[in-house]
This record gives structure tokens, sequence and C-alpha cells, in this order.
């Protein structure tokens, strides 16, 4: 039954989207983190999906691949002011976007939607097959 | 007798047994919806349920030979895959994805329906026939 299938595929999506999700959380949360417990400060991450097979017939799951730090440079601040201020008086700040994370949490929850809609519509046709002939 | 009971069945079982993969198919769409250069597959439900029901094999499949009158045709084990195909995407993506998640859902949804159908189906023809039987 390629149906129980099913579960397993949109739960491997369910699972990457939700490793998405807590990315952009501490990205967000971090959006300010000048520095962090080896004194550099905090780096942006980001998940790199990839598709892996599932079950032997031909399904398609969902598989965080890695996790990267985000390649985009570091933002800046002047002020001469902070500890952490260099000799210019620049402060390094993470490289976090916050426009394109809150997209990405957007993003991540309605996907996170369909797959289990998808889940809810499997188990019904599941159920239904059970009482055959009844 | 339990020839014709199973021809009776055959049609539906058969729909029913593709249903069950396309399902699937688009299941492994919409989960790869935000997954790069993941490309978008489906299979025509015409080709594929006529190959089943002429006991055609797929593609690449391969039939029992029959050289006696008496010998079971048997029946090439079902397979989608040598009908599965790439969807044209209406719409290009920057990362090479093709997923369309509207039409796949609609595809899925229509999908489920035409499941339950068939279904329905199955489960009146067995309650016809228990009727007959049954007197």
């Amino acid at each position: 039954m390629s149906l129980f299938n099913i579960f397993n595929v949109a739960g491997s999506a369910m699972n990457a989207q939700s490793q998405r999700l807590n990315t952009v959380a501490s990205n967000l949360a971090n959006a300010d983190s000048a520095t962090s417990a080896n004194g550099t400060p905090y780096k942006a991450k980001q998940v790199v999906f990839a598709a892996a097979p599932v079950g032997e017939n031909g399904a398609t799951g969902v598989n965080v691949a890695a996790v990267i730090d985000d390649p985009s440079p570091m933002k800046t601040m002047y002020d001469p002011k902070n500890p952490l201020a260099d000799d210019k008086g620049y402060v390094t700040l993470p490289n976090v976007n916050v426009v394109e994370e809150m997209v990405n949490m957007i993003s991540a929850s309605r996907s996170y939607q369909s797959n289990v809609e998808m889940m809810n519509t499997t188990k019904t046709l599941l159920l239904k097959t059970l009482n055959l002939g009844q | 007798m339990l020839n014709r009971l199973d021809d009776m069945l055959n049609f539906h079982a058969q729909a029913l047994r593709l249903r069950d993969q396309r399902q699937q198919v688009l299941a492994s769409n919409i989960a790869n919806a935000d997954t790069p250069n993941y490309k978008a597959r489906d299979f025509d439900f015409r080709t594929a349920l006529t190959s089943a029901l002429g006991g055609q094999p797929a593609q690449g499949g391969a039939a029992l030979a029959t050289t006696a009158a008496g010998h079971l045709k048997g029946s090439p084990e079902l397979s989608t895959q040598s009908f599965l195909q790439y969807r044209n995407p209406a719409q290009g993506n920057v990362d090479g994805n093709t997923v369309d998640v509207d039409a796949e859902r609609a595809a899925f949804a229509e999908n489920a329906v035409q499941y339950e159908f068939n279904l329905t189906r199955v489960s009146s023809q067995i309650k016809s026939m228990l009727a007959v039987i049954q007197g």
C-alpha cells in the first residue's frame, strides 16, 4: 500500500520544515547578538533541503542535508562607545536579514500546514479502505 | 464462478492501486515544494490504467511466457515507475524547483476523491454479490 508511505513522506517534510522554523527562530532571536561564547558575532544559519527516497517504490521525502552559515556579509554599525567596537569605532553585527527570516517563517509554516493536511486526507482514505465491503 | 467475481472487481481494484500510487507521487511533490532542484512528477492515469487492464507489462517490465493453453498469464508487476513524467512548470523557479503547490494540492484532493469513488464502487459491487449469493 503506497498510502502508508505518504505518512513517511509527509513526516519527513514536516520534520524538515520544523527544523527550518527552528533556524528562523534562532536567527531572529540572535539578530542583534554582537558577540557569542567564542567571542565572534552570531552568524545566520540556513537549512539546505534535499530530496531523499522513502521506501522502495519511488516515494520522495525531504531530508535536511546541511545547516550552513549564511554567506552574506556581516553588518557593521558605527558605535565607538560600545566595548566591542574596533579601533575605528565600528561594531560587527550578525548578518541576519529580519525581513527574509519572516518570509522564511511564513513559507515554512505554510508548507508544514499542507503536509499536515496531506496526512489527514491520507488517514481518511486509509480508514475508508479499512471499511471496504461493510 | 470465482473467475467472474474476480473479473467483476478487477477494474476498480486496478484503478484503486493506481490511485494509491498516484497519491504517493503527488505527496512526494507537495513534500518537496521547498527542495532546490526537485522536479515535480506525475503520470497519465489513462495510459497507466489501460496498460494495467490490458495486462501489458509496463515498459521495462516482464510478462510470463505462455506456451500452452493451460498456462496462466500471470499479472506483470504493476509499476507506475515507467509512466512517470516530469511536469512542465507554468512558472520557473530560481532554485530549479518545478513544484506548483496549488496545482499539486488540487491534484491531490482530486485523486483522493477518485480513490473514494473507486472504494465506494468496489464496496457496492461486493454488496450486490453478497445479495446474489445469499438470495
